[in-house]
């Protein structure tokens, strides 16, 4: 899967939309993933789950710094994301699954707060960006 | 098997009951033809799917997406057999349509998405998680019958 350069506008154009929300959508996205997918809860058990949460908040706002970092990168995201990328491989090791569960909830979050935005061809770009970075998350594992 | 709580059931019948069916299955359809093209690999008699904007306003597209979507709409007057309910479309798409039940997941959740666009704010992470769940037991429902 490669990102194409329409791939790539979309992408940074969705970004600059969401601007200063990066961070309270990542909550969000995170909140969701919690309330829909229950088994991604066994990572948290160290969390403060409830809505609100200020542990939900700055995770939230780490994840949504890394995907702007990313989108930053978008012509070498393994080279980005490598520190983060031996992260989950050697210490986190958050089975691969969850990113997509993850992937899902931030669609929905930006489906929801950004509608105007989130055309067929721009959802298509960003399912692609996430779906990219989670591959490069998980690469290192084996 | 899903089980549904009342209040579940309840989310899920309310948020129905403003949904236009016609419009929303166009649109979920639709993004999971651009989206995922190779689910375009059951649609070779639909015409043009040549790009984003042929395929959300491709007239078969509309159609397929609102016949999916009604079909729906009888699941949620059946919560609690959703496999009886599907029997004879999952018999269907397993024997005549040869559909990988992968592809239920994925229309599930293109739903899922274009609720969040229409609702906004109102798809509280706990609506959606309500929703979550009927789409899954959907696609195990149309999938129980595969052999």
């Amino acid at each position: 899967m490669v990102l194409s350069a329409a791939d790539k506008n979309n992408i940074k154009a969705a970004w600059n939309a969401i601007g200063s929300h990066a961070g309270d959508h990542g909550a969000e996205a995170l909140e969701r993933m919690f309330h829909s997918f229950p088994t991604t809860k066994t990572y948290f058990s160290h969390f403060d789950l409830s809505h609100g949460s200020t542990q939900i908040k700055g995770h939230g706002k780490k994840v949504a710094d890394a995907l702007g970092n990313a989108v930053n990168h978008l012509d070498d995201i393994p080279t980005a994301l490598s520190a983060l990328s031996d992260l989950h491989a050697h210490e986190l090791r958050v089975d691969p699954v969850n990113f997509r569960f993850l992937s899902h909830c931030l669609l929905v979050t930006l489906a929801s707060h950004h509608p105007g935005e989130f055309t067929p061809a721009v959802h298509a770009s960003l399912d692609k960006f996430f779906s990219t970075v989670s591959t490069v998350l998980t690469s290192k594992y084996r | 098997m899903v089980h549904f709580t009342a209040e579940e059931k309840a989310i899920i019948t309310s948020l129905w009951g403003k949904v236009n069916v016609e419009e929303a299955g166009g649109e979920a359809l639709g993004r999971l033809l651009v989206v995922y093209p190779w689910t375009q690999r059951f649609f070779d008699n639909f015409g043009n799917l040549s790009s984003a904007s042929a395929i959300m306003g491709n007239p078969k597209v509309k159609a397929h997406g609102k016949k999916v979507l009604t079909s729906l709409g009888e699941a949620i007057k059946n919560m609690d057999d959703l496999k009886g309910t599907f029997a004879h479309l999952s018999e269907l798409h397993c024997d005549r349509l040869h559909v990988d039940p992968e592809n239920f997941k994925l229309l599930g959740n293109e739903l899922v998405i274009v609720l969040a666009k229409y609702f906004g704010k109102e798809f509280t992470p706990q609506v959606q998680a309500a929703w979550q769940k009927m789409v899954a037991g959907v696609s195990i429902a149309l999938a129980h019958k595969y052999h």
